[in-house]
């Protein structure tokens, strides 16, 4: 086993068991919101590993950097000590909805044991800034005007949506 | 060289782990951050994809990258305006439990 699958077990455990703890964690919002940060920063780990090496650094600027960074900030914003609800009316329904999750989960993995191919030899510069670039900027060129418009709905919809009144 | 069905098989359980949070939370933050997980797997099966087929030195495939960033880019909208909605909603409900706002509920 070379290094690097040795590396991609060792981040697809660190990602799983973070992912957990989110999910797991009911009393604090903060410590749900690092364990996210850990995810996202081993799945760069993976990306760095599968040669998408601009992804990677992206991937942590933009989740690790930026988008929990804003959930953080809502947190404290909103002054959240803990989420201390009281039980729910609906426990049956989402432990059905576990096992269900889980059973197809386990269908899944069943098929997918050996039915993918091995991956081939990277070609030169695969996934460097320069060829993604001239991807984006050639072939996607809409897609990147799409996403530009998208954005600047999403900042007059954030805006309007957390403002006080609208006067 | 990395074995891609235990990456694909990898996004699956996150992302199974992030359907489970966020049917079973009731934090509507944690609700969010589940779904970003779900978009993080969902990246995850992209970038594993496109390293099985890269194509050649002189003409790469690179759909799956460009795809990733699409999505990275819907995922900070997302998460924008969701984060807007929590304000809103803490303003007047006074509570981020998502039991709160069950008007539309059948």
């Amino acid at each position: 086993m070379s290094a690097s699958v040795m590396l991609f077990y060792a981040f697809s455990i660190m990602a799983v068991i973070s992912a957990l703890g989110m999910i797991l964690n009911v009393r604090n919002t903060v410590a749900a919101a690092m364990s996210l940060v850990v995810t996202m920063v081993a799945l760069a780990g993976i990306y760095v590993l599968l040669g998408a090496h601009l992804i990677a650094v992206i991937q942590i600027i933009v989740y690790a950097g930026a988008i929990v960074v804003l959930f953080l900030f809502v947190v404290m914003l909103l002054n959240l000590r803990s989420d201390e609800f009281a039980p729910s009316r609906q426990r049956w329904l989402k432990i059905f909805a576990t096992a269900l999750g889980v059973v197809v989960l386990a269908q899944l993995l069943r098929l997918l044991e050996g039915s993918l191919p091995v991956t081939p030899p990277l070609p030169e510069g695969y996934g460097g800034y320069r060829q993604l670039g001239i991807a984006l900027y050639t072939d996607y060129i809409l897609v990147v005007e799409m996403v530009a418009l998208l954005l600047l709905a999403a900042i007059v919809g954030a805006l309007i949506l957390a403002k006080r009144k609208i006067d | 060289m990395l074995p891609l069905d235990h990456v694909i098989g990898l996004s699956a359980i996150l992302f199974v782990l992030g359907v489970i949070g966020a049917v079973t939370r009731r934090n509507l933050i944690v609700i969010l951050m589940s779904i970003e997980l779900m978009l993080n797997a969902v990246n995850l099966a992209f970038v594993g994809f496109n390293r099985a087929w890269p194509g050649s030195s002189a003409a790469p495939q690179l759909d799956g990258q460009v795809f990733v960033l699409v999505v990275i880019c819907v995922a900070a909208a997302e998460v924008a305006v969701g984060l807007g909605i929590v304000i809103a909603m803490f303003r007047n409900r006074d509570s981020v439990n998502i039991e709160e706002v069950s008007l539309l509920k059948w």
